[in-house]
């Protein structure tokens, strides 16, 4: 951030203890990946395979794309629930029309899902900015319109696996180097959004208005269009996670992804993105999806109940949270002893 | 001698004020869902029939009366319907294991307020956490324990009596009626007059302010969010006796609705602003709207339209009445100064 006020030695010295903070969470965070996964190499010795991995990567992909769109939400300081419910409706909507038009490209079925998805998502966004609604009301208001619709436009009756064309099925199954194309299309979102995060001028401007709402507006930013955009991108990457969804499981259901948005809150908190607004780091959130995915593999595969998966998730999260808190009051304590006086 | 100058918190009592609060509106609402209900089949205005409806859903608001509360201080807490099903699963499980049913429900009241107390804990004692955060986790830890312990099975044959909790009357009112009535009189009482409700306003309108005023902001968030966890505690007990059994997966999604209900009833997000009645008042509104799409065979899924439109629309009419204000102020002040 390049909105500190203070003279430039002091800034220097806090950003650099700052820094070392922020890669002392990643590091500790891919050292708690490594650890779960070693432990369940240890309990299981096909878990460091090629499959295993492609696997687990696979699975995680969806997580962390909708991860990246929440972050940019989280950062500028709100909240989107209803990105379960719009990712539900787009995939309905194009499991529909594929399976009324057979021979249709999956790659229009994406375009059309995320044209759906950010058609929602501007929805959302221009309650939030324009109307001054608080973004947890606004995004829980159209997450019960949206859940609605779902289940209006497909008549309470879901699209199967039989209706859906073999091409659109197949396209999730489809591999490139014999490696999963949902991996490489989760690749390329993380290198954009790592491009865009850092390095572009709108990018920039929502960590700007993130952190400080009143200064971007000072300086000449339009906070409420930046706050739009983070929605309608929210909701263009659920869109095509929609069709990703529907194409993956091969059934569009009224209930589609129901509560999903939890995983994904959950995902980028564990990847240090500040629900108080102005931080979060695409390296972060890569790392909160694996985590979760990890877990979300290694538990079966140690022979452990699926019903305890929850609860070692959510304790996981206490944790993660917790001692996050714990390490930062440190750093500010030594900080302030630190200080010139 | 100069006349003393009395300072008065009260605005003066105006009837056009008076009429166009929040509440006046949703009760202007309430009576037009009532009108067009009855509209809909000639046996709905009839007394017995009003205060059955009740009955179908009145189990989750006896969270929406502690929720008042979470939401003044300007927090939120969406575990609270992890919490009814932790609860329901463990009085069934305790009554399975041979514990009378009135220790049972004992239990039950115990857990929630654990839950509750729980989340209090954590957030009093790491502040700088969101209490949505704290909260989320939560909510996927009581599941998941729920769904450790009962698995996919479901726990039941309660006594018959208990089921009377959920269909039972006493007198002509059904005891699910009775004891909300109760509790939103307790609940509205501890808001509005005593000081434990002055402070949790003042919490809300001003974290650090209330702090420095010597308002103990840590006990009355614990206290807070220990009440609603013995509520959702209570709603696992009424819920139970209506569907006869109980599951881990119960009463999902409930924080949103109860949530959902608060705000409708003007309870704003922001904190430090809301009333009691309100939230009564968006309960039955609610409660009586979904009834009376149910009677007109509108599926459950259009209902979810009408809420979800309902809650931005009541959230965003006071912005729009004050961006109209200020508009009006502005072009005064412009006429003045010509």
């Amino acid at each position: 951030m390049t909105f500190g006020d203070s003279p430039a030695a002091k800034a220097e010295a806090g950003e650099t203890l700052l820094t070392k903070v922020g890669k002392f969470r990643e590091v500790g965070l891919f050292a708690f990946i490594v650890l779960v996964m070693l432990f369940t190499q240890w309990k299981n010795r096909n878990f460091f395979t090629f499959e295993n991995f492609d696997d687990l990567l696979a699975n995680a992909s969806i997580l962390g794309i909708l991860a990246l769109g929440m972050m940019l939400v989280i950062v500028t300081r709100g909240i989107d629930l209803s990105i379960g419910a719009n990712l539900a409706l787009s995939g309905m909507i194009a499991a529909l029309t594929v399976a009324e038009y057979r021979g249709l490209n999956p790659v229009f079925a994406l375009l059309f899902g995320t044209v759906i998805g950010i058609a929602c998502g501007a929805v959302v966004g221009l309650i939030v900015s324009y109307c001054g609604v608080l973004p947890i009301i606004a995004s829980l208001g159209m997450m019960y319109v949206y859940r609605g619709l779902t289940y209006i436009v497909s008549g309470r009756r879901w699209v199967s696996a039989s209706q859906m064309p073999d091409a659109f099925k197949d396209f999730a199954t489809t591999r490139l180097f014999d490696i999963r194309v949902y991996i490489f299309i989760a690749a390329a979102f993380y290198l954009v959004f790592y491009y865009f995060t850092n390095h572009t001028r709108t990018g920039r401007r929502i960590y700007a208005v993130g952190s400080s709402p009143e200064s971007a507006a000072i300086s000449g930013l339009s906070a409420k269009r930046i706050t739009w955009l983070v929605y309608v991108i929210m909701g263009g990457l659920s869109g095509f996670c929609g069709v990703l969804w529907v194409a993956k499981f091969a059934s569009a259901q009224g209930d589609t992804a129901s509560g999903y948005e939890m995983n994904v809150i959950a995902a980028c908190v564990l990847g240090g993105v500040g629900i108080n607004g102005g931080s979060g780091k695409v390296g972060g959130v890569l790392l909160g999806t694996l985590l979760l995915g990890a877990l979300n593999n290694a538990l079966p595969m140690i022979n452990m109940s699926v019903f305890w998966q929850n609860a070692i998730q959510g304790a996981v999260i206490l944790v993660a949270i917790i001692v996050n808190t714990l390490v930062k009051r440190n750093v500010d304590r030594t900080n302030l002893m630190r200080r010139p006086i | 001698m100069p006349e003393a100058r009395t300072i008065s918190a009260e605005k003066p009592f105006s009837l056009k004020a008076f009429f166009l609060q929040w509440e006046w509106m949703l009760l202007t609402v309430f009576i037009l869902i009532q009108i067009v209900n009855s509209q809909l089949s000639p046996y709905y205005l009839d007394a017995e029939n009003l205060v059955y409806t009740t009955t179908t859903f009145l189990d989750k608001a006896f969270i929406v009366l502690p929720m008042v509360f979470v939401i003044i201080m300007g927090e939120i807490d969406i575990s609270v319907g992890s919490t009814v099903a932790l609860s329901a699963v463990l009085m069934g499980m305790s009554n399975k294991a041979g514990l009378p049913m009135s220790l049972a429900m004992c239990v039950c009241l115990l857990v929630g307020l654990a839950c509750g107390m729980f989340n209090g804990l954590i957030l009093t004692r790491f502040k700088e956490l969101a209490p949505m955060i704290v909260t989320l986790s939560t909510m996927i830890i009581y599941r998941g324990i729920a769904l450790i312990l009962l698995e996919d099975r479901a726990v039941g044959k309660f006594p018959s009596w208990f089921k009377e909790f959920g269909y039972g009357y006493l007198g002509p009112i059904p005891y699910m009626l009775a004891i909300f009535a109760a509790f939103a009189v307790l609940f509205g009482l501890l808001l509005h007059k005593t000081s434990f409700g002055r402070q949790v306003y003042a919490i809300g309108s001003n974290r650090t302010a209330s702090l420095f005023s010597g308002v103990p902001v840590d006990r009355i968030r614990f206290i807070v969010y220990a009440l609603i966890g013995l509520m959702s505690g209570v709603t696992a007990i009424f819920l139970t006796a209506k569907m006869g059994s109980t599951r881990p997966n119960v009463a999902q999604g409930y924080e949103l609705d109860v949530i959902a209900m608060t705000v409708l009833g003007g309870v704003s997000t922001a904190g430090g602003k809301g009333r009691m009645i309100g939230a009564v008042v968006s309960v039955f509104t609610v409660g009586y709207l979904r009834f009376g799409l149910g009677l007109r065979n509108v599926p459950a899924e259009n209902l979810l339209i009408v809420i979800g439109v309902l809650l931005i629309v009541a959230v965003m009419l006071p912005n729009i009445r004050t961006m109209i204000e200020g508009r009006l102020a502005k072009a005064e002040n412009r006429r003045r100064a010509r």
